[in-house]
């Protein structure tokens, strides 16, 4: 319960930093919404998002998602017009402290958006904690920004890593197999979805047999291959992301590891790369919150405007920009309603409660309650692929995806 | 005031502007103000390899990285660890490493004393990459930042950035003025007979190895401050702090300012991140900024070919005095 | 582990040490003969990638690439040797190292500006694009053995021009004694030229080969630069017999480390670096 009420606390502290961004504190609330906005200045928004690199690909459709949100609005958030500030974080971890400090100190941004890789996202926390500026974080699923690193100003419309493995444990075990490798990018990302892997496999009696690491961004998969093959496992799965996810799926395939050792994965092992690597990627089966297969009114409406705009099929990033703009839009909205809900959890502590303010934002993906599915995505094309196991270690984490999903 | 008087009181007087600095702006540029100081730590201790000791180090940057993790793994999570043990800690070790390593690699010389540094530094670099000592690949963090006691008493909170700003600037006057006194004494002159003629030297009698790994140890400990500070001021570390990019950045710093020359290794940093700053800025360079180490690469090269004396010999040329014999020729 | 699969990783540790004796003959030469550093050999191998990427796409064909790609190199290589390392023979290697180190800065962003920055497979070409089974679930990719072969081939053809031919001669004898090659008439500078282009040419043509395999994307060169700079030294400075003995040495070292001892495997080579020097500070194959 403890978890709970942190997050019910957390997000009134979300929905007043964004009433603040709206330029309404306590005295503007009382002022028609019209009224209040139009005298603002321009909202500063701060993109923190890899131009550059394996993950360039994933920073750009999480840009191109997030101006669509803003685009619907008529380029303006809570009637305010947006001057953008862009900083290319490379997927280094090394200069994300200074990145954002940049962002913060220089710019003076109030709001920032970012980032894919998970090690980045944790030099965001560090800084982001100490500043206090608003941040909705799109993507790098790094347990701790939820966990012990978290602050109120903190918000993902995304994953924590683990969970996107999660569920793999039930998948497996319903195909029967007992013990599986695992092989993925040696970094904070891969490491928790190792471990978030480990966790659902071995509920499920089966066992990690092995672990195997690449440097990120490396993508020499030749020796580990080999050794995959030598272990023979029931199953081998991995987490690779962009380019990297592409290269290994045809190194797999010119392995003649296809079709002799299954091979899963979360989501990013097929989204956005199918295309790349022909019938490389058939058979592969993963998990993930979105898939391109979702069939709601609203994913659809979504999947039009974007490829109409940008001339390309979105991914799952592109819907976490997406939802990332919709959420920093929703923030200004919801205000009005925000009192009463607030007295309401203060009487009930109930967890249950505090998620009320989450519906209102329509999200792209998982519109559906989560709890105890499981996600099965066949090839990437998954037909029941948007549905989230929320099932795992103690919810920690959960808050920003409690706004999304309940 | 004749000339010579004006060159004494010089650095007093920019020293006190510094210290003024945190009154006029206290965010961004006294952030950067600060890092720009720290580095000219780092590069006066390399300097002190390069430009008085005649020893090429391409792995610097172990010790800077070194006293930095050594810094991140004494801090307990959330509490502050004390500046008064965990500093002189830090540099501790550094000499320590500085004094092994040296051992080893002085017994080469030109490319491969160039090359042994930098494995060194590579090897210490996967240590905390590859293993979970120090958070891998993706560093790790320093929560509470050190802070300075004296019984209930707080002197100094480097939670507090002018505090840890005038700390910096103190330890930086604090090194320049050591390095100063050193370089002055017998010793000092010995290294650079050394540098000279390290044949003559020994002829002359002078334990040239023993020399030479003090220089190494003492321009390891400093470096070791500077990666203590570096790592105090973003509360953070990482592999790449230790790697051989930041080992050449350093280098350029030095070179660019002017080797064997103490202030001109503080003019390296100051140009070095300045420029750095200044190019990469969107608002003035607009899509060229992102390509600003176009204009740095040709920047170097053109160093490397036309100003081998760098901005001090630059300084010097203009006011017509001979430069002195510091540089390789 | 067993037999069949040690005689695996065994194969691929010298495929990958042998594409390393393509990068560091290069680095090796001109260590040896003209005596320099040169940081920014990776920087060729990372354009060689490039090129070849680029130019496959464009005419769909990775040989096609690869034979349009060498001439572009060697002439990139004769005119970095006329317009900027001519200048350095002379000088104390901190200054090739600054040159160099700036060379990098700005091939990378050249790189940027004409290529991108993001991250391109190469296609195998379509002869090459098949396995060799080699146990029940374990296949050999053609294209690897094929570098392999192309990378051996390679290596007796750059035995043979050292050791055999007027031009080889005319290359050692200029890496002893410079000035008594000059003063018996021959042209030195001409044959410091080939020598600094073939070395590029080299890297930059094991960077195409490689582009199926390791895919293309930026600061592709620094990993392999740093690798090859430990080969170098592994093997004595200017000794192409050295660089092969190193190359194989650290390819079989990464490779075996990497399945054995992943959780020192990215130190192994610099701790064989150290033990080496401290042995012989002149490598293996290094004249004392």
């Amino acid at each position: 319960m403890k978890k709970n009420d942190q997050a019910g606390y957390d997000r009134r502290e979300f929905l007043r930093g964004t009433t603040a961004i709206a330029g309404a504190a306590v005295a503007g609330a009382l002022l028609p919404i019209g009224t209040a906005f139009a005298q603002q200045a321009k909202l500063k928004v701060g993109l923190m998002l890899p131009y550059t690199g394996t993950y360039a690909q994933l920073g750009v459709a999480i840009t191109n998602g997030f101006k669509l949100a803003v685009e619907e609005r008529g380029g303006k958030l809570g009637g305010r017009e947006i001057e953008w500030f862009t900083v290319d974080d490379e997927s280094n971890p090394a200069k994300a402290p200074e990145n954002v400090s940049k962002l913060v100190q220089r710019d003076k941004v109030d709001v920032v958006i970012g980032t894919v890789h998970s090690g980045v996202v944790m030099g965001m926390a560090k800084v982001l904690k100490e500043s206090g500026t608003l941040w909705i974080n799109p993507n790098g699923g790094a347990g701790a920004m939820t966990g012990a690193a978290c602050a109120p100003n903190f918000f993902r419309t995304s994953f924590s890593n683990w969970q996107t493995t999660h569920a793999l444990g039930k998948v497996l075990k319903a195909k029967g197999h007992k013990n599986a490798v695992f092989i993925t990018w040696k970094y904070a990302a891969g490491e928790e979805m190792m471990e978030g892997f480990k966790e659902g496999f071995e509920k499920e009696g089966g066992k990690l047999t092995k672990e195997l690491f690449v440097p990120f961004p490396q993508v020499e998969f030749q020796a580990l291959l080999t050794e995959i093959a030598s272990i023979k496992p029931d199953a081998v799965v991995a987490f690779f992301a962009g380019g990297g996810a592409a290269k290994f799926l045809k190194d797999y395939q010119a392995a003649g590891l296809k079709g002799k050792i299954p091979l899963y994965g979360s989501g990013f092992l097929t989204d956005g790369v199918l295309d790349a690597v022909g019938d490389a990627g058939e058979g592969v089966e993963t998990t993930l919150h979105y898939a391109d297969g979702l069939d709601t009114k609203k994913d659809k409406a979504f999947r039009l405007a974007y490829a109409k705009t940008f001339k390309l099929q979105p991914d799952v990033y592109a819907v976490q920009g997406y939802d990332a703009g919709q959420l920093l839009a929703a923030g200004p909205r919801r205000r009005q309603g925000q009192h009463r809900r607030q007295a309401r959890h203060d009487q009930g502590h109930g967890s249950g409660q505090d998620r009320q303010p989450a519906r209102a934002v329509d999200l792209v993906q998982g519109a559906q309650p989560g709890a105890g599915h499981v996600p099965a995505q066949g090839g990437g094309q998954g037909e029941q692929g948007a549905r989230r196991g929320l099932e795992g270690p103690g919810g920690s984490g959960a808050r920003l995806q409690d706004l999304a999903f309940l | 005031m004749n000339s010579s008087r004006f060159a004494q009181l010089l650095p007093w007087f920019v020293l006190g502007l510094l210290a003024l600095f945190p009154l006029v702006e206290n965010t961004f540029y006294m952030q950067l103000l600060t890092k720009v100081l720290i580095m000219a730590i780092f590069a006066m201790s390399l300097d002190l390899l390069v430009g008085y000791t005649g020893l090429v180090s391409f792995g610097h940057a172990a010790y800077f990285g070194l006293a930095g993790y050594t810094l991140a793994l004494m801090s307990p999570g959330y509490e502050a660890v004390s500046l008064w043990w965990s500093l002189p800690a830090a540099i501790v070790v550094c000499a320590l490493f500085a004094l092994i390593t040296g051992m080893l690699v002085l017994r080469t010389r030109g490319i491969y004393f160039i090359m042994v540094t930098l494995a060194f530094a590579q090897m210490l670099f996967f240590v905390f990459h590859d293993t979970k000592l120090g958070g891998g690949s993706d560093g790790a963090y320093i929560y509470v930042k050190p802070s300075m006691r004296l019984g209930d008493f707080e002197l100094v909170n480097l939670e507090k950035a002018e505090q840890f700003y005038w700390l910096v600037l103190f330890l930086m006057a604090a090194a320049y003025l050591l390095l100063h006194r050193v370089l002055d004494s017998s010793f000092g002159r010995a290294l650079l007979g050394i540098k000279v003629n390290e044949h003559r030297m020994r002829a002359l009698g002078f334990p040239v190895f023993r020399y030479q790994l003090a220089s190494f140890t003492l321009a390891g400990s400093l470096a070791g401050i500077a990666g203590y500070l570096a790592a105090v001021q973003y509360g953070f570390v990482n592999p790449e702090i230790l790697s051989w990019h930041q080992s050449g950045a350093v280098l350029m710093m030095v070179i660019l300012g002017g080797m064997g020359t103490l202030y001109g290794a503080v003019i390296g940093s100051f140009a070095f991140i300045l420029l750095q700053e200044v190019l990469s800025n969107q608002a003035w360079f607009g899509a060229w900024a992102k390509h600003w180490q176009l204009a740095m690469g040709i920047l170097i090269m053109l160093v490397a070919l036309y100003l081998p004396q760098g901005l001090a010999g630059l300084a010097q040329k203009f006011r017509g005095k001979p430069v002195p014999e510091s540089a390789d020729d | 582990m067993d037999f069949a699969f040690f005689l695996i990783q065994l194969l691929n540790g010298l495929q990958y040490g042998l594409l390393l004796f393509l990068v560091a003959s290069g680095l090796t030469l001109i260590f040896g003969i003209m005596g320099i550093i040169n940081l920014a050999h990776g920087s060729f191998y990372m354009v060689g990638a490039y090129l070849a990427w680029s130019l496959s796409s464009l005419t769909g064909s990775l040989t096609v690439a690869i034979l349009l790609a060498i001439p572009l190199t060697v002439i990139l290589g004769m005119g970095l040797e006329r317009l900027l390392f001519r200048h350095l023979y002379q000088r104390d290697h901190l200054y090739q190292v600054l040159l160099t180190y700036g060379l990098i800065l700005v091939f990378e962003e050249l790189r940027s500006l004409i290529w991108g920055d993001d991250v391109h497979g190469v296609a195998v070409p379509a002869l090459l694009n098949a396995s060799i089974p080699l146990t029940e679930n374990l296949s050999y990719p053609v294209y690897r053995l094929a570098i392999s072969g192309v990378c051996l081939l390679l290596a007796a053809a750059l035995y043979l021009l050292i050791q055999k031919t007027r031009l080889g001669m005319m290359i050692r004898a200029g890496a002893s004694n410079r000035d008594m090659v000059q003063s018996l008439g021959i042209d030195i500078k001409l044959i410091y030229t080939l020598v600094f282009a073939l070395g590029i040419a080299l890297a930059a043509f094991a960077g195409m080969i490689n582009a199926p395999l390791s895919s293309v994307f930026r600061n592709l060169g620094s990993h392999v630069l740093i690798i090859c700079f430990v080969v170098v030294v592994i093997g004595g400075i200017g000794s192409v017999k050295g660089a092969m003995a190193a190359s194989l040495l650290i390819g079989l070292a990464e490779t075996f480390g990497q399945v054995l001892v992943p959780e020192v495997a990215g130190m192994i080579v610099y701790v064989l670096m150290a033990v080496v020097l401290v042995w012989r500070p002149q490598g293996l194959f290094g004249k004392a």
